[in-house]
């Protein structure tokens, strides 16, 4: 929270806001993805009483702000210039335990005042706690909250505001999809991303190809064949797996250690990774950090913890043909493909 | 090939008042249960057995013994000698919450009785459980404070007894179980010699063995730099590292958890290069060895090499003396 708001535009900073009722979930959001608190210990945080300003250091800086929930957002007292005009996204948080055509009504009134104002902001909407619902309660509140906001915008005569619907929960990863997904629209290079996953994908017969930022676990492209929430998981926890193992073994060790100085040959920073599965006899998993250095923030912005360096993973599920004997041909093509991705990031 | 394999069974006992967290932690590290699963058991009509096939031919027979005090009655009076007798093991749970502590160790102490009575050679291990309910600064006082009252309560197992403060939401559970693994495997010193050979030969920092469907540690080999590692409680980290993530694989693959273990896994950094792979029927290897790809190579081809030497050694494949209290 130490940096300042943005206040000049196109800085490449995106601001995120997460609005809703009192006790919708915001700040358990908001802690459980940016800061990693275990789902069941948001128990315990206490009501947000002021706006919550949190700066993310990933491959892409954005903040996020958390409002208390019982604020009229288009209050005078309010700066609203200051708050909407950075916007990346407006998150809308509803509670679907609890009764929401309160929540719906105020979502109403802001978006129908952002539209006159700032047309451009995409206004998402959380359809949030689903875990607690069965599948077709959840389904059915999930439809009647959609098409009581479309009813409404469509009488006051927006027909194609920009609205989208997620269902969410902190206790599993749609939470993190669906943050993914509110991210993608706001990275400009996104269909480069997914052209050049498709193409890998291809080459290398893989089944599904991510590209993970690996502090947040956001992904923030993928190929475009049809994307499975179970795929999603997988590759997240592999990730786990990694980074775990590799805070166990990269500990620093001093200078010196007998011989160190012949392995200087494979001085690759990149982790890479792979895992073959027994009864599947292909490899299954593929991993391999992307470029640390293309997204190397400028020295002076470095507020985040230094051994937190920021950077990519690109994880791909391999297809069924896809043997670990290929692993060669893999290897080429990431290089390939991370050729690519400096061009579309340069620095 | 020997046909008639010996199986060695060795029986062990977990006891403790209803509501401890006897079946939750069981579920956990033998039946592929996570932590957030166990609320959905209830509670143990009498007793419930499992065997569990650990490494090679010896069998865990585990007596998961309902806590509620009808069935301990029974355990006490009616089946003594079956309940009691021939046990290798004894796991006593206390859970930390209770309210009734002096009343939980006073029925410890009828348990450790007839114990001494019917199986005087067996080892008994004290777990207080649930600990993530107290806070951090507190835990570790007041788990000494119970384990002493405890000890004093444990009349000829006194100076054997150990303590091992535990909770299913992190690796506490692992440790101990490790500890408990460990002390009923017999050949665990010609397999550890075993290992650091291979460790020398492979120039590995660190060697860990693991049984693949518990990933439960069996022993390890750690050399030179790799001494000073921080994490050290590192072992049973990599066991619940595993074990989540085989969890994860099998609910994508649809492999069920039990039998989704890899072929090969390998992780390769400019600090270190870590794989695991296969090593006998029942286990398998993780090493840690130098950023190199040489000796990443020769490391996979001699560990292949050295195989039909573990697999020699996988317990009971050939027969050996009785042990005791089995
Ligand atoms: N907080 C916490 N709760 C736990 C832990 N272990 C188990 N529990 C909870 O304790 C409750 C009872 O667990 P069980 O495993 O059924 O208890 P038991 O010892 O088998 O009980 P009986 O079968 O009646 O003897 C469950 O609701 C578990 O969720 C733990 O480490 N921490
Ligand atoms: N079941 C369930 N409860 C949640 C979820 N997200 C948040 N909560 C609970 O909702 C309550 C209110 O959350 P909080 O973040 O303080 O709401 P805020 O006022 O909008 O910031 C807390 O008790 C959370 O544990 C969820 O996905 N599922
Ligand atoms: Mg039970």
């Amino acid at each position: 929270t130490g940096r300042l708001p943005n206040s000049k535009s196109g800085d490449g900073k995106p601001r995120l806001l997460l609005m809703g009722q009192r006790r919708s979930g915001k700040s358990s959001i908001s802690s459980v993805v940016f800061h990693k608190l275990p789902p069941s210990e948001t128990l315990y945080i206490e009501a947000t009483t002021r706006v919550k300003k949190e700066s993310m250091h990933s491959f892409m800086d954005f903040q996020v702000w958390d409002f208390p929930g019982h604020v009229d957002y288009f209050d005078p007292a309010f700066d609203t210039e200051n708050i909407f005009e950075e916007i990346g996204a407006l998150i809308w948080v509803i509670d679907a335990q609890d009764e929401y055509i309160d929540a719906i009504m105020r979502l109403h009134k802001t978006i129908l005042n952002l539209q006159q104002h700032y047309p451009a902001i995409n206004v998402e909407v959380f359809v949030h706690k689903v875990d607690g619902l069965s599948d077709d309660f959840r389904q059915d509140t999930f439809r009647d909250i959609i098409q009581r906001v479309q009813d409404d915008l469509s009488d006051a005569g927006f027909e194609n505001a920009p609205v989208s619907f997620y269902q969410t929960s902190i206790y599993d990863h749609s939470i993190f999809e669906a943050f993914s997904k509110v991210i993608q629209k706001l990275i400009p290079q996104l269909p480069t991303l997914e052209a050049l996953l498709n193409s890998l994908c291809l080459s290398c017969r893989i089944e599904k190809a991510y590209l993970f930022d690996v502090l947040s676990k956001i992904y923030i492209a993928t190929d475009t064949s049809p994307t499975d929430i179970g795929n999603y998981e997988l590759c997240s926890d592999y990730i786990d797996v990694i980074v775990d193992v590799s805070e166990i073994y990269g500990w620093d060790r001093p200078e010196g250690e007998a011989g160190e100085e012949e392995y200087g040959e494979s001085g690759n920073q990149d982790a890479e990774s792979l895992i073959t599965m027994e009864k599947k006899g292909n490899n299954y998993l593929y991993l391999r950090e992307i470029n640390k250095s293309v997204f190397q923030r400028p020295e002076s912005a470095s507020m985040a913890d230094p051994k937190q360096s920021r950077y990519l993973a690109l994880i791909c599920l391999m297809g069924e043909d896809s043997s670990a004997e290929k692993k060669a041909l893999i290897d080429y093509n990431v290089g390939v493909f991370q050729e690519a991705l400096k061009q579309v990031f340069p620095r | 090939m020997n046909s008639v394999k010996r199986q060695k069974q060795r029986k062990v006992l977990l006891m403790g008042k209803s509501g401890a967290g006897k079946t939750s932690m069981r579920s956990i590290v033998f039946s592929n249960y996570v932590a957030k699963d166990v609320r959905r058991l209830g509670a143990t009509i009498d007793v419930e057995h499992s065997n569990i096939k650990f490494m090679g031919n010896l069998m865990l027979n585990l007596w998961d013994c309902g806590g509620q005090d009808g069935f301990v009655e029974n355990y006490l009076t009616h089946q003594r000698t079956h309940v009691f007798g021939s046990v290798a093991v004894l796991i006593f749970v206390f859970d930390i919450e209770s309210r009734e502590f002096a009343a939980d160790v006073i029925n410890y102490s009828n348990i450790i009785r007839a114990l001494s009575e019917c199986s005087p050679n067996a080892k008994v291990f004290i777990l207080i459980h649930k600990m993530d309910l107290v806070q951090t600064r507190l835990r570790d006082q007041l788990f000494a404070e119970r384990a002493d009252y405890i000890r004093g309560a444990s009349e000829g197992f006194k100076d054997s007894v150990d303590f091992f403060a535990t909770s299913i939401w992190d690796q506490s559970l692992y440790r101990a179980w490790t500890m408990i693994i460990y002390h009923l495997i017999p050949n665990a010193a010609s397999i550890e010699t075993l290992l650091q050979q291979l460790a020398e030969v492979i120039d590995a920092r660190e060697l860990i063995l693991y049984e693949r469907t518990t990933c439960l540690m069996v022993t390890h080999v750690t050399r030179g730099m790799e001494n000073e590692n921080p994490y050290t409680d590192r072992f049973e980290r990599i066991s619940s590292i595993l074990k989540t993530h085989k969890q994860s694989m099998s609910k994508h693959t649809g492999i069920p958890a039990g039998t989704a273990n890899f072929a090969e896994m390998q992780i390769k950094t400019g600090r270190f290069m870590f794989f695991i792979t296969r090593l006998t029927e029942n286990t398998n290897l993780a090493a840690s060895i130098p950023p190199s790809e040489q000796i990443f190579n020769a490391a996979r081809i001699n560990i292949l090499l050295a195989r039909p030497r573990f697999a020699e050694l996988d317990i009971a494949s050939r027969p050996r003396a009785p042990a005791e209290g089995g």
